[in-house]
């Protein structure tokens, strides 16, 4: 009897892979489809986040750069809408542009059109899209002087200061430079982020928060502990408690779900698989 | 219309690429290849737009003098890169090194950049960040065990690859405890790309129940 049993629990280790795709697939797709909500606690970064937007004044100007391409997507895009929909919703000013090449100006340019469409705001008034320059650092540094030696055109072609929005913005010099600029949103799944920090915040000190990949959070967080940032979104969970923050129901916590279910799934199969390992010395 | 077809070609690529996890096939094959085709097509035509043609065209026209030198400088530099171009090496092989030019000046540039922001931006206010009060007057007992925890795994950290002295007494626990901190770090690290891999699984399920199959909304 002890010897089948053992055997059964040495066989768990030789699960099909095929079957473990199956089962992430149900503790993802189960979640999804029931709508299930759980509640979830509001990460202190997050908070903190939340609350350096929110001291923002109408009219302020917020710099958003979308370092990401659609890979990254499920977890910055949701985070990319709810910074949007707090920004509009306090009648920030919005400027938008990119160093991830064309994916991070689609992904960005897709978010503010819809968020700015719900709340009725307007191109060239209430937000702004510079575009996608290459060349990471020297783009920084370009910008701190006017932001016109960079993005002399928005991503449409037409002249910066041909716009109302730049007009009001840039003040009285008709200059528009990092001094402007009330907050910078880093949304990232790259090193740009953390050019942003070391030269625009170290040099220029432009308070940010940044919105990260769960992949590069880990390294992010060294820049919240030492208060370079004044806010972290971490992977999906950010997002969904900055969404829990704003009172929304969106994808993130939607998603965060399936996140705990996949999570319960992982650390079950690998309690099984050192189960199987350990059944598996007995035997032998 | 189209965002009826192009649902259905995004669902279509999807399940070709999810299809690899019941072994290599032909369809992830095309699928895989139009993927990289197209980004690079896209990415081209992109960067030629954005970047290189308004940057050529402003510093051509402009009336500011500096910036239509230093434009050509730039033009001048690219045309060298072109040396590098695999064509080269049967057109001239002799001259191919004319491309380290260019790459030399990059090379310098952003090692310039690099060590200034590196220093000014990233260890000066990280190591100012481990200057912590371990006790103050209105610090809680969690913040004092945190600060503690920063101190000792930053020190222990950084010893554990100080390779000079021989590592043996109380110097091998301070190691010790450098490759635990370490260890941790690691941990921490590979559950969140766990988090950030369940999250793209999660989007696309979520667009293939929504999007494609309207079983969700």
């Amino acid at each position: 009897m002890k010897e089948r049993i053992l055997a059964f629990i040495e066989s768990l280790g030789r699960i099909d892979s095929r079957i473990v795709y199956a089962l992430v697939f149900l503790a993802t797709a189960i979640p999804l489809i029931m709508n299930i909500r759980i509640p979830m606690p509001v990460s202190p970064e997050v908070k903190s986040a939340f609350q350096a937007m929110d001291r923002l004044k109408p009219g302020d100007v917020i710099l958003i750069s979308t370092d990401y391409g659609p890979s990254s997507a499920p977890e910055t895009q949701p985070m990319l809408e709810a910074i949007l929909t707090h920004a509009f919703k306090k009648d920030l000013k919005v400027l938008l542009m990119t160093h991830w090449r064309f994916e991070g100006l689609i992904m960005g340019v897709q978010g503010l059109d819809k968020v700015a469409k719900k709340f009725g705001k307007e191109y060239g008034k209430d937000y702004l899209v510079l575009g996608y320059r290459p060349g990471v650092t020297a783009v920084m540094i370009g910008m701190s002087k006017d932001f016109r030696n960079i993005f002399s055109t928005d991503n449409e072609g037409k002249p910066l200061d041909s716009y109302l929005m730049y007009k009001e913005i840039a003040g009285d010099d008709g200059v528009l430079n990092y001094k402007d600029i009330k907050m910078l949103v880093g949304l990232e799944a790259g090193d740009a982020g953390n050019f942003w920090i070391m030269i625009v915040n170290a040099r220029y000190g432009v308070p940010m928060i940044m919105g990260t990949t769960a992949v590069i959070t880990p390294e992010y967080f060294t820049f919240y502990q030492s208060r370079q940032i004044e806010g972290l979104l971490g992977g999906l969970k950010g997002a969904a408690d900055y969404e829990a923050l704003l009172g929304i129901s969106g994808f993130a916590s939607r998603g965060m779900v399936s996140q705990f279910a996949v999570h319960v799934l992982i650390i079950l199969l690998i309690f099984l698989g050192n189960l199987s390992d350990i059944a598996r010395r007995f035997r032998s | 219309m189209m965002d009826l077809i192009g649902v259905w070609v995004a669902a279509f690529l999807t399940l070709a690429i999810l299809s690899f996890l019941f072994g290599d096939n032909p369809v992830y094959k095309f699928v895989e290849h139009i993927f990289v085709g197209a980004s690079a097509a896209f990415g081209i035509i992109v960067m030629f737009n954005q970047a290189v043609w308004p940057f050529i065209q402003e510093g051509i026209t402009t009336q500011d003098m500096f910036l239509k030198i230093t434009t050509y400088i730039a033009i001048f530099l690219g045309i060298l890169t072109l040396f590098r171009l695999e064509i080269m090496n049967y057109v001239a092989p002799t001259l191919t090194w004319i491309s380290r030019f260019p790459i030399a000046f990059v090379t310098g540039v952003g090692t310039g950049i690099g060590i200034v922001t590196g220093i000014h931006g990233y260890i000066f206010p990280q190591v100012v960040a481990t200057f912590l009060p371990i006790m103050e007057k209105h610090t809680s007992i969690i913040e004092i065990v945190s600060n503690l925890v920063l101190i000792v795994g930053v020190l222990s950290s950084l010893y554990y690859f100080y390779f000079s002295m021989e590592q043996r007494g109380v110097l091998r626990w301070i190691v010790k405890t450098g490759m635990i901190i370490i260890m941790i770090t690691f941990g921490s690290a590979f559950g969140y790309t766990i988090m950030a891999r369940v999250s793209l699984l999660i989007g696309r399920i979520y667009f293939l129940l929504s999007d494609w199959l309207n079983i969700i909304r």
